[in-house]
């Protein structure tokens, strides 16, 4: 017989104490996914919730950057358990890595996404923040496959460009029957429900979270993520 | 020990694999050790002891445990060669231990130094066979 993978069959059982799964995403390089990730999992764990935070841009993994986060690895627990930094559960491939280029082809992104999945203790929790790699990829296939429960939060910016490609993704999400919890527009130059304001003040409060949690940015997205809804459901 | 999420994996995959076979006694389970992802035999041997319990129908199963030896082919130059002989820190090893993806971070083809190669053979848990009653 053929070698079977064992791995995918304890997933669902890792992702079976986690109420909500958003997976943030935006086909585009550099539109703001990973700060908005980032932000929305330390709005949610200020507000009480138990929260995780999963970077997933093997090749791009910014998230600890702008956390600040240092001197964290899991504990090895019947498998890993994700430190805690600032009220937030994170798990990132720079763990692994020493900062160091992760030259992944698109089989061994699967690969080592599906071991993160299938080792990650990531408990209880209210809400497990998927933070995408750019464009639909393995990555995202993979997501797709094995979190049968996410719901996508599409980023984009005020670029037709972004735009457009935003529009192929929500008709790839909807064909998938994948639920969409919404779409932000980031670096936007007016406030609106769903707009997130260009901020001059983010660059230099990226790795400070207090600071970063001051900005316009982070005061628009924790405005759109109580419009959109962001509140635990049961598991 | 990280061994314990893959042990689990293992006794899960025997048990819901049985069950599609229709197989009214499970027997014996061959558990494939990639040599890349250097896993603790002791360490998981005891975690699968441990989760018998959890699994009734694994309760008489063999688990038969063997290693692969790793197999690398260079994408750019075509090269193929073993895990012997590349050099790797105390802490790279432990990094591909848990995710053996890593290789490619820490680890080049000896020939061309080249990060992009495949890893054909050798590199994590899997099960190789089922055996049971039916």
């Amino acid at each position: 017989m053929t070698a079977i993978d064992p791995r995918p069959s304890v997933i669902a059982e890792r992702l079976s104490g986690v109420k909500r799964i958003i997976a943030v995403t935006g086909w585009k390089g550099g539109i703001g996914k990973s700060v908005t990730a980032t932000t929305l999992a330390l709005l949610l764990a200020r507000q009480g919730h138990k929260v995780g935070l999963f970077d997933l841009d093997f090749a791009g993994a910014s998230d600890h950057l702008i956390l600040g986060a240092k001197g964290i690895f899991p504990k090895e627990e019947k498998g890993l358990e994700p430190p805690v930094y600032e009220g937030v559960k994170f798990m990132s491939v720079v763990f692994f890595s020493e900062n160091k280029a992760v030259p992944l082809r698109g089989a061994n992104v699967s690969d080592a996404i599906i071991e993160l999945l299938a080792i990650t203790q990531w408990g209880e929790l209210d809400f497990l923040v998927l933070d995408m790699p750019p464009g639909i990829n393995d990555a995202a296939l993979d997501v797709m496959r094995f979190a049968r429960k996410a719901e996508v939060l599409a980023v984009t910016t005020p670029s037709l460009l972004a735009h457009d490609v935003l529009a192929r993704s929500m008709d790839l999400y909807k064909k998938l029957k994948v639920p969409v919890l919404g779409v932000l527009e980031n670096m936007a130059d007016k406030a609106g429900p769903r707009k997130l304001r260009r901020d001059p003040a983010l660059e230099k409060a990226l790795g400070r979270p207090e600071k970063l949690l001051g900005t316009a940015f982070a005061k628009d997205l924790a405005r759109a993520a109580a419009r959109l809804g962001l509140k635990p459901r049961r598991a | 020990m990280h061994e314990w999420a893959l042990a689990e994996s293992v006794i899960k995959t025997a048990v819901e694999h049985s069950k599609a076979q229709k197989l009214k006694k499970l027997k014996e389970t061959g558990v494939l050790f990639g040599e890349l992802q250097a896993i603790d035999k002791e360490i998981f041997v005891f975690a699968l002891e441990e989760l018998r319990a959890q699994f009734p129908a694994a309760k008489a199963c063999k688990f038969k445990v063997s290693t692969e030896p790793a197999a690398f082919r260079c994408k750019a130059c075509s090269h193929e060669f073993p895990l012997k002989g590349l050099k790797k820190t105390k802490d790279e090893s432990e990094f591909i231990h848990f995710v053996p993806e890593m290789a490619h971070t820490f680890l080049k083809c000896p020939k061309c130094k080249s990060p992009d190669f495949e890893i054909a053979r050798g590199r994590g848990v899997s099960i190789s066979y089922i055996k049971g009653e039916k």
